[in-house]
């Protein structure tokens, strides 16, 4: 090729030479051909995706049984990863409300007149980290009690309320951080007729914590089941390469180039993750179809307007998305190691 | 067309296939390679269809250099040569249709260009009628001219053709030959590899005969001379 090279390009600058403007009409002309080439390469290059694309959903349609198993397998990894995100944003919903109302609930002694109550309100009330100061009297605290915890009938038999005033305390947003909040909490304990401040805040970090936990290790499980979408697609690629192998091997004997005979395979591991998130995400509001129910039955028993929420928009994207870059990447890979070993003998 | 100069070929397991090969058949001609079992008339052909590499020598293609090529321009050079095979290696499980189709596909072709040039090819072939079938319903004889179908579908310059009528009988391996002979007719070079002496003789066309990997001087039994 070097040889002809070197033979051809005097004479192609030998014919250059004669008119310079022969030479700009002629470079514009083949510039025009080469576009038009480039345009029509172009045109059959998303042509042959599409072919691909047909023909891959094809062989996934003509193969139902052992697709769709391949398919269950893949919808069950990726549904597990996802419901748990479901669950685990379904805890972050209950808890939502709790994040910023950090509060520090006063519990008087027993027997302080309404009065001294009015006046430590008052007091407190003036305090510049202090927000809000709600009193409940041991009566609305004794109805709350009745109302909410589904022990009423309990309640009927003493004699008297045994419950004491509370002042539930909101401390300004900048007075609740954690480093500013405990000071308050001291000072307002040592006032005399306080017996008991309680900061309700511990549990909630811990929540938190659980649940920053609960997030790690659905990520963790997320990669794992990742990873193992990757073979469950890459092995069943790889079983449909082993069975086309005469089909290929007379693809390349007549001129089929690598891209065109990998094309079905990736669309192939395209088709198996995609329907594969498809099924998860049945799977994932089937469950939440099946737990809505009794989560709803249970809400109620807590007088809460809570419902189990879905797979929101972006989570279904996300799952699609990823099932179908898995079902890429684990044919791509197949693909790359076996595609090569096939050559016409 | 095809030139062969001094290629050899040795195969991993010892023994050497072919040998100094020097050959040179030029555009429009049309040549039998004969020889016995082992003599390396399969060797040749898969060194024509890139399907094996020289150990040593040229072999230049349709103004290719076999020995230079590299592994991506392998499938647009095996493009313009259509290459028949003795086990007709169709895909059964596609239509008559789609076999004769795969080249063209492969090579992008319009949808309306694939259906035009498809019937045309099998009309040549006198398959027309049975573009629907499936290759394993047709006869062996039907099934040879499938492939030559599809081998000609997107027009090489060069067929290459191993045992053609291997397992055809003498009137079915006539008409194949004729088959080729039309091709030839109308512009293109043709090889084909058999041992069926008495139909080569027939035909009239320049005769090569390969003998333990050598290639005997290039004889003609009538009015095929070089």
């Amino acid at each position: 090729m070097a040889r002809h090279a070197t033979r051809r390009s005097p004479h192609r600058s030998a014919t250059r030479l004669p008119s310079s403007e022969g030479v700009s009409t002629r470079s514009a002309s083949t510039a025009a051909v080469r576009r038009q080439r480039g345009k029509g390469r172009l045109r059959g290059y998303f042509k042959g995706h599409l072919q691909a694309l047909f023909l891959s959903l094809g062989r996934v349609s003509r193969n139902p049984l052992s697709s769709l198993m391949t398919i269950a397998v893949i919808g069950i990894a990726l549904a597990l990863p996802a419901g748990l995100h479901v669950a685990l944003k379904n805890v972050q919903g209950v808890s939502a409300g709790w994040e910023d109302a950090v509060q520090i609930s006063l519990f008087l002694n027993q027997g302080v007149e309404a009065a001294e109550v009015t006046r430590i309100v008052e007091q407190i009330s003036t305090m510049p980290a202090i927000e809000a100061v709600v009193h409940v009297t041991p009566q609305q605290a004794l109805d709350e009690f009745r109302q909410y915890s589904g022990f009423g009938e309990a309640l009927d038999a003493l004699d008297e309320n045994p419950l004491p005033n509370v002042l539930l305390v909101r401390p300004t947003r900048a007075a609740s951080e954690p480093l500013m909040v405990e000071p308050l909490l001291h000072e307002l304990r040592s006032l005399p007729a306080v017996e008991m401040a309680q900061l309700d805040m511990e549990w909630l970090k811990r929540l938190y914590a659980i649940m920053a936990i609960g997030e790690r290790a659905v990520l963790v499980l997320g990669v794992l089941l990742a990873l193992a979408v990757l073979l469950i697609v890459g092995n069943t690629i790889r079983l449909a390469i082993q069975n086309r192998r005469d089909e290929i091997e007379v693809q390349k004997l007549i001129g089929a180039t690598d891209a065109f005979i990998r094309r079905p395979f990736l669309y192939s591991g395209l088709w198996h993750g995609l329907l594969g998130a498809v099924m998860a995400w049945l799977l994932v509001t089937l469950s939440l179809s099946l737990l809505h129910g009794p989560v709803q039955r249970l809400s109620l028993l807590y007088n809460s307007h809570f419902s189990l929420g879905s797979l929101e928009l972006v989570a279904v994207l996300v799952v699609l998305a990823v099932g179908g870059l898995l079902g890429l990447l684990g044919a791509w890979l197949a693909v790359g190691r076996h595609l090569r070993d096939i050559e016409p003998t | 067309m095809i030139h062969f100069e001094n290629v050899g070929k040795r195969y991993a397991e010892g023994g050497e296939a072919l040998s100094g090969v020097n050959l040179q058949l030029d555009a429009r001609e049309m040549a039998f390679l004969t020889g016995h079992s082992g003599a390396g008339k399969s060797t040749l052909l898969k060194l024509i269809g890139l399907i094996e590499r020289a150990s040593y020598g040229q072999v230049i293609i349709n103004g290719k250099n076999f020995t230079r090529l590299g592994r991506r321009a392998i499938p647009y050079v095996r493009r313009d040569i259509g290459i028949i095979f003795q086990n007709h290696k169709l895909l059964n499980d596609r239509t008559v249709f789609d076999n004769v189709a795969l080249p063209l596909v492969i090579a992008g072709q319009p949808h309306r260009d694939i259906q035009r040039r498809v019937h045309a090819s099998l009309d040549k072939v006198g398959l027309l009628d049975k573009e629907r079938m499936l290759p394993l319903a047709l006869s062996g004889g039907e099934q040879q001219r499938v492939g030559i179908a599809r081998a000609v579908v997107n027009k090489p310059p060069l067929l290459v053709a191993d045992e053609p009528t291997g397992n055809l009988d003498p009137t079915l391996s006539a008409e194949i030959m004729n088959l080729f002979a039309e091709f030839n007719q109308v512009g293109v070079t043709v090889l084909i590899a058999s041992h069926d002496i008495d139909l080569i003789t027939r035909m009239g066309k320049r005769v090569l005969v390969l003998e333990k990997g050598r290639l005997l001087s290039g004889h003609s039994d009538s009015e095929g001379v070089q």
